[in-house]
Parts: C-alpha cells; sequence; structure tokens
C-alpha cells in the first residue's frame, strides 16, 4: 500500500495536532508581526483568535495557510506543511475581504472550487445549502450582499471538506443580522465536528463561539484558556499605586496578584482578591496613592491586549 | 479506516482542467469590453476600411485588396483578444481572486496555462469571424493561402497572450485594456498593420521593423505577399515572444512568491 493522505488522516484521530506552532517568528523588515508564537491545537476545537488590530492575528493566519513563511520557527497542520495541506484540503479559509470575481454567479463561483478540488458536481449544491445561499445561486457575485458575499465565501471554504477551518474576521462590515446567521451556519457546521479557528477582534463572538479563547498582543498570546477561564480573568479588579522603582519589587511575593503592569512611577496589579493585594502594598511597600478599581470583560480584554504606551 | 476518512490527493495537471477553462470561457464572454473588442471591432473594421471597390479590384499577390486588409484585421483581432485575454490576470490579481486561488491545489504554472489557452480561443473565434465576415463581403484569395494566413494570424498572436500576461502582471488596475486597447492600435500602425510601411517613409519603416506588430503582420500575409522580409519578420515574432514571456515570468515569480 501506497502512503496516501488518508492513511495519514486515520493518524489524525489518534492524538495527532490539527496545529502546531513552535516558536514562531514573522518579521517584515524591522516590523515584528508575529513575535514567537507556540500554539497547539486539538482536532475538532473550536478556537477564537483574539487580539486588537495589528495583533499579528492575520500574518498567523496567512502562515497557517501557507500563503507567507515564518521568519523562524515551523508551523504544521495536521502534521504537513501548510501549502500541502491546503493543496489536499485539509485546511481551508473564510478570508476577510476580497477574493471573489464580481462576473462569475454563485454558483459558478462555487463550481469552479469544486473542479479545482476534483469534487463531483453533487458537492456544489450541498455546499450551497450548509452556506444557506442555494436560493441565490444564479446571482452574479458583484450583485451580492457583503453578508451573502461571505457566505459565498463560506461555501468555497466547505467544498474540500476540511478538518480545518479557518476564518479570518469573517464577520467584518456586516450587520447584526448577517452576523447572527453567519455565526449560526458555523456553529452548525462545526457541531460536525470540524476543528475551526476563527481571528477576530469582537470579544462577544469570541465569547458566544469558542471552546477557547487565544488572546493575541503585539504578537504574543497573552492568555490562553476556555472562555470561561478568560472571564474569570476578568472577573477581578486592579490596584493602582504609585511608588518609586517600581520595577524593584518582586511582584510574585505580592499574594493574589494575576497580571501587572509598570507605567513609569506607576504600578497596575490586576487579580480577585484586590483587598489582600493592597494590605501587602501597603504594609511591605512604600507603595502610596492606591486606587482600587474593577473592571468588566471589555477592560480586561483591552488591558490585556492594549499597546502599552511607551513599548520597553 | 473509518467511514468518515475522505480520500485527499491532489490533482492532475496541477490542476489544469477543462471544467476551469469552461467556466472562464463562460466569463470571459459575459465581459462586455471583451467581446467587442475582440469579436466586434476587428470586423467592423475591416467592413469600413477594406470594402470600398476598388480594393476588390486592386490585386495585392495573389488576392484582392480586400483580402489583404481583412489578414491584417484577422491579425488586429487575433491580438485584441489574446492581449485581453492574458490581461484578465491583473483583474484577478485587483480582486484578490489570485490569492484565493492559492487556498486550492491550483498550481500558479497550471493557472498561467489555463490563462493561455483562453486568450488563444478567444484569438481562435476572432480570426474565424472576421474571416467569415470577410468571405461574405469581397475578399479573394485561393484557399489554400486564406487557411494559411488565418492560422498564421492566430498562432502569431502567442506573442500576444505573453504580452497580456506581461502587462496584466504588471498594471495592478481594473481596466488595463482601456490602456493597452489603444497602445495595441498605435502598435499597429507603428508596425505597418494599418497602413502599408513604404507610405511612411524611410526612416519610419526601418523603426516600424523593431515594434512588435510588424512581425506577425507580414508573417501572416507573406502567404500572399510572398514578402522578402520574412527572415526579419521570424526574428521580430521570436524575439518579441521572448521579452513578453520572460517580463511575464519575472512579474508572475514575484507574484507568487510566498514572503
Amino acid at each position: 500500500m501506497t502512503l496516501t493522505a488518508a492513511t495519514d488522516l486515520a493518524a489524525a484521530g489518534t492524538g495527532q495536532q490539527a496545529v502546531n506552532l513552535d516558536g514562531v517568528v514573522k518579521r517584515f523588515g524591522t516590523v515584528t508581526a508575529v513575535n514567537g508564537i507556540d500554539l497547539r491545537i486539538r482536532p475538532g476545537e473550536v478556537v477564537a483568535l483574539l487580539g486588537p488590530n495589528g495583533a499579528g492575528k492575520t500574518t498567523t493566519v496567512d502562515m497557517l495557510l501557507g500563503l507567507s513563511q515564518p521568519t523562524s520557527g515551523t508551523v504544521q497542520v495536521y502534521g504537513r506543511a501548510p501549502q500541502e495541506a491546503v493543496a489536499l484540503g485539509l485546511v481551508s479559509a473564510v478570508m476577510q475581504t476580497g477574493g471573489l470575481l464580481k462576473d462569475y454567479t454563485v454558483e459558478e463561483t462555487v463550481r469552479l472550487t469544486a473542479v479545482l478540488f476534483g469534487k463531483p458536481r453533487a458537492a456544489v449544491g450541498v455546499a450551497l445549502k450548509r452556506a444557506g445561499i442555494a436560493d441565490i445561486a444564479d446571482r452574479l457575485v458583484g450583485k451580492c450582499s457583503g453578508g451573502q458575499q461571505q457566505r459565498l465565501r463560506f461555501a468555497m471554504a466547505l467544498l474540500p471538506d476540511p478538518e480545518l477551518l479557518i476564518l479570518d474576521e469573517p464577520t467584518t462590515g456586516m450587520d447584526v443580522g448577517g452576523r447572527r446567521e453567519f455565526w449560526d451556519a458555523i456553529r452548525e457546521d462545526a457541531e460536525r465536528g470540524r476543528t475551526v479557528i476563527f481571528a477576530t477582534h469582537y470579544l462577544e463572538e469570541a465569547d458566544a463561539y469558542a471552546d477557547r479563547v487565544v488572546l493575541v498582543r503585539r504578537g504574543s498570546i497573552v492568555a490562553d484558556g476556555t472562555a470561561s477561564e478568560v472571564k474569570a480573568l476578568a472577573a477581578g479588579r486592579t490596584v493602582r499605586a504609585t511608588l518609586p522603582d517600581p520595577e524593584r519589587l518582586d511582584l510574585t511575593a505580592i499574594p493574589g496578584v494575576e497580571t501587572s503592569e509598570i507605567r513609569g512611577d506607576s504600578l497596575y496589579l490586576h487579580g480577585r482578591d484586590t483587598d489582600a493585594i493592597a494590605r501587602y502594598l501597603l504594609n511591605q511597600t512604600d507603595a502610596r496613592d492606591l486606587e482600587i478599581t474593577s473592571r468588566n470583560l471589555e477592560d480586561a480584554f483591552l488591558t490585556l491586549t492594549a499597546d502599552e504606551e511607551t513599548p520597553a | 479506516m473509518t467511514a468518515t476518512t475522505i480520500e485527499r490527493r491532489l490533482p492532475k495537471f496541477g490542476g489544469f482542467t477543462l471544467g476551469m477553462i469552461a467556466l472562464e470561457l463562460r466569463r470571459l464572454v459575459r465581459n462586455k469590453r471583451t467581446v467587442i473588442f475582440s469579436i466586434v471591432m476587428p470586423p467592423a473594421f475591416f467592413l469600413i476600411f477594406g470594402t470600398s471597390g476598388d480594393y476588390r479590384t486592386e490585386r495585392i499577390g495573389d488576392g484582392n485588396a480586400t483580402a489583404y486588409v481583412l489578414i491584417s484585421m484577422a491579425v488586429y483581432g487575433a491580438m485584441l483578444a489574446t492581449t485581453s485575454g492574458g490581461a484578465m490576470v491583473s483583474i484577478e490579481r485587483a480582486a484578490g481572486w489570485s490569492r484565493q486561488l492559492r487556498l486550492t491545489p491550483l498550481k500558479p504554472a497550471a493557472y498561467v496555462a489555463i490563462k493561455l489557452t483562453l486568450a488563444m480561443i478567444i484569438g481562435l473565434v476572432s480570426v474565424v469571424v472576421v474571416n467569415v465576415v470577410g468571405a461574405f463581403f469581397g475578399a479573394d484569395l485561393p484557399v489554400g493561402e486564406w487557411i494559411a494566413c488565418a492560422v498564421l494570424a492566430w498562432v502569431c498572436a502567442l506573442v500576444f497572450a505573453a504580452f497580456g500576461l506581461f502587462m496584466g502582471y504588471l498594471l495592478p488596475s481594473e481596466n488595463v485594456m482601456q490602456i493597452l486597447g489603444p497602445a495595441l492600435g498605435i502598435l499597429s500602425f507603428a508596425g505597418g498593420l494599418f497602413v502599408p510601411l513604404d507610405t511612411l517613409g524611410h526612416t519610419f519603416a526601418t523603426i516600424a521593423k523593431f515594434t512588435p506588430v510588424y512581425g506577425v503582420g507580414e508573417l501572416a500575409r507573406y502567404p500572399v505577399t510572398q514578402s522578402g522580409h520574412l527572415w526579419q519578420a521570424v526574428l521580430n515574432v521570436v524575439v518579441w515572444t521572448l521579452v513578453f514571456a520572460f517580463g511575464a515570468m519575472w512579474r508572475f515569480r514575484r507574484d507568487t512568491a510566498r514572503v
């Protein structure tokens, strides 16, 4: 028996990672877009890559799809080089914008994709139906709304019946209704066991649709856990204090600190038991001007992902 | 092996399929500008410039002047058609379609081969249409020479398929044919396709021999005129094909590089 993709895939169910990013760095000239990402995603996970614009989400997605190559580190998709995984239809993607020709009809666009992947004509109808655009099959792409075009991209991505589906900011520019319809289609599809990775800067999307949330900030992963773990992270409060040379303070000695940040003379400590943190600061350090503020999910996200005003 | 396992294999010929050619052809025909440039304009020009009474009786080589104009217009049509076929890549790059195709098994070389095939198909249609119109409107030429001229006009238009491809990769514009259409018109004048070179004066006629349309026109008319410049024409076609093909390859490699 020759070694085919199918035999490799059988191994996919026996512990193979869907995605394996190992020390991935991507630089464009002097700009570092991705700064050492390690990420392993198991088959069947629905993962949100959450972060503000410019955090490195799209760069990461491009590398997963073999559209660009890492400056250093390795990227593997189902144990293969991304380009190979794409060509075999193991991974497909719904990109943010573009990628459609106005003078094809919806059906022709999907049919072309079917031809390229060597799928039978019947697969076209199935994909159109699953993406919820069977009723506009004969419409020219140029006459479709943004939401319809996005569902067309989704239909194209479904055609190779990929193990891994990647969505890059899939609902940008959609209205609320379109967004919900799109996610309903994705969710229905993910229930069949497909691995899904979606990049988004909408917190509520990550919260509502992901099993696992990976927070990215300035090219690095700053948090990685279930949506509820990330919420727990956000459930605490922040203690702000002024003290000279905050860098000299051993932050690990302070009880209950989950995250910390230093801005000049100001120290920001985040945790659930902020009373204990405040007590420690007042009793054991020179800290003064204490403020305790609570933050919501949005604040947590912003704090975790915002750029520092003075980068180190 | 479980029932859910999908057998995955790469397509043959890097994704070069008749299915894709058929779909692309359908899209090409939907583009009114392409149809007008390559199928309506050349026969219209032929009817305007080639069918006056004098031309029907005036002899050039083995045929009448109408046939001479007909061949020129076949060359012009094939040129416009293949250029616009090749230039399709510019629209596709602008729309992000080329990037989308990189998420499929289609190999870049197969994509280029498909574009060239499409260019040559639409070029063939253009040549056939002009010649059929010519047959009804007074072109007179021995059948063997007629066919030879038509085939040469078509085959030599490969130069312009390469030209279109090169320009398509060079100019990231949605309306690349609005630039290339007039450019081809100028090149056609310069290359002696619309007006015989000997009416243009010695200096200009010499320069004309180095322009890309000259060789194609001269070669396509050779069966009728038996012109003495055969080797110059062949050299012209070969050199320009190489120039445009290398230009297209250069831009294509840059375009498909995975940075």
